[in-house]
């Protein structure tokens, strides 16, 4: 099948894109990044977009800039430079290690940080991450620029508070001491997660002083789990302690089922994999000190 | 509908094209220039038979539209051999039946080539990781990787005796 026909243009400043999006609303106008969802989206034809504006000619969205405690990720930084650039990895490591399970290398050459997070795929690794790190979204329209934190971002499967005649411009990862680590159960490396989790857990050596735990493929939406945050905070976790917490996420999850996973599969995997995740995380802040 | 030029340098060969911006890469390829050698399967960035180079990276040429890579670099594996020689990955593949249906077998190559290229001293283990990436449901697999680990011991070697020899 063939995508529908639609008008094209590649400007080259945030201001004419944006623009360009606002003149053809009334066409559907929609931003073209990596193009690894739309086209295939428009290849089976259940997106028709009458106006694609291709940002990558838009030189600022594909910066990398650390400004003190702040990684900042343009949009249209693409998958792999972002999953090996040291600057990602010592910014946000729980960002460069979720990146290795975002698909596969050829999609990732072309996919991008903005299109992965726009997308909003309710399974897809960086939007969880970008949970997990509180990071804010940069958006800009015909009124100037606004930013958004990540718990305000996603409001439903592919849905963001993106607005009408906005675009993403940039991500901002505040640098997170202690411990971070993105695990995820697919069904093969490089398919979308059934269950992913990210977890930054900072201590004082023994205490947990700081826990942010998301996941991703167990809601319409990235979803923090906040009872096993809670649970963890103040604590010197043991054993039991992490299976109680463990416990206190998953009592709030029905994750619905599908073809490829049932709600009790996905609950009981997304309890091993968080505490995978967690055990981690905390190995890796112990580490550091 | 609108038509736009696309300029690409396609094995070193640039040419100009004058395309719908709906065309896809593979398309283009296939058609205006009459590369068939890029096979199109899923159309939707899963099988990996339409991967090709892009300035030496490995994309997908059914979920790119032609007009997103104007002024790229692309190789095909039409720009595998040079002239009636065949390149250490084609010949490794041969020897070592990397293939039977060859359906995958373009995508394959240019995959593997990213592979070896970026990585002279690849492990078989990361060799199967890399190609896990593109279908193949001939195979096994096993084949492939067998000729892929084969061409860049191959490759390796002869990059420390000669220098450039290796287009
Ligand atoms: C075979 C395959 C497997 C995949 N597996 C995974 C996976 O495991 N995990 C995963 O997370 N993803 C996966 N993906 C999706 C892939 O990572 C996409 O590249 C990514 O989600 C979208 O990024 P993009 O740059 O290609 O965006 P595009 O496809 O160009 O755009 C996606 C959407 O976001 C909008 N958009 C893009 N950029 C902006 C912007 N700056 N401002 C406003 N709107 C914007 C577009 O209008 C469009 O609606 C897979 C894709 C394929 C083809
Ligand atoms: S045809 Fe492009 S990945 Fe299948
Ligand atoms: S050789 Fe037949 S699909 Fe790979």
């Amino acid at each position: 099948m063939k995508p529908p026909p639609f008008h094209y243009a590649a400007p080259t400043s945030v201001a004419e894109a944006v623009a360009l999006l606002g003149e053809h609303a009334d066409d559907d106008a929609r931003a073209l990044a990596g193009g690894q969802s739309l086209v295939p989206l428009m290849n089976f034809r259940l997106a028709q977009p009458g106006y694609l504006i291709d940002l990558r000619r838009i030189e600022e969205l594909t910066r990398i800039r650390t400004d003190g405690d702040v990684l900042s990720i343009g949009a249209m930084v693409r998958l792999s430079r972002a999953e090996h650039s040291p600057e990602v990895a010592l910014g946000a490591p729980l960002l460069a290690e979720a990146l290795g399970y975002v698909a596969h290398p050829p999609i990732r050459n072309s996919g991008t940080v903005g299109g992965s997070i726009a997308h909003a795929d309710p399974a897809a690794e960086l939007p969880a991450v970008a949970l997990a790190l509180d990071a804010e979204l940069v958006v800009v329209g015909p009124q100037g620029a606004r930013t958004i934190a990540a718990a305000d971002f996603f409001v439903g499967p592919f849905t963001t508070a993106i607005g009408a005649g906005e675009i993403l411009t940039e991500v901002r990862f505040p640098r997170r001491d202690g411990g971070q680590a993105f695990v995820e159960f697919a069904r093969t490396h490089g398919n979308f997660a059934l269950v992913g989790v990210a977890s930054v857990i900072e201590t004082d050596g023994d205490a947990v002083t700081r826990a942010a735990i998301a996941l991703s493929g167990v809601a319409p939406v990235p979803v923090r789990a906040a009872a096993a945050e809670r649970a963890l905070t103040g604590t010197v976790p043991d054993d039991a302690s992490i299976r109680a917490a463990v416990d206190a996420a998953v009592a709030g999850l029905s994750p619905s089922g599908d073809a490829h996973g049932s709600t009790e599969t996905r609950t009981d995997i997304a309890r091993s994999y968080l505490r995978r995740g967690i055990e981690l995380a905390l190995t890796r802040a112990q580490d550091r000190r | 509908m609108e038509r736009h030029d696309v300029t690409l340098t396609v094995n070193g060969r640039t040419s100009t094209v004058s395309v719908e911006p709906r065309k896809l890469l593979v398309d283009v390829l296939r058609e205006d220039l009459g590369l068939v050698g890029t096979h199109i399967g899923c159309e939707h960035g899963v099988c990996g038979t339409c991967t090709v180079l892009r300035d030496g990276e490995s994309i997908r040429s059914c979920t790119t539209f032609a007009v997103q890579v104007d002024g790229a670099e692309l190789r095909t594996v039409e720009g595998l051999a040079s002239g009636s020689e065949l390149h250490p990955l084609q010949d490794e593949f041969w020897d070592k039946q990397g293939l039977q249906c060859g359906f995958c077998t373009p995508g394959m190559l240019m995959r593997a080539c990213e592979i070896v290229e970026q990585k002279p001293d690849v492990t078989r283990e990361e060799v199967r990781e890399g190609i896990a990436s593109n279908l193949c449901r001939c195979t096994g697999y096993q084949f492939i990787t067998d000729a892929v680990c084969a061409a860049a011991a191959r490759m390796k070697a002869g990059s420390t005796e000669t220098t450039g020899a290796q287009a």
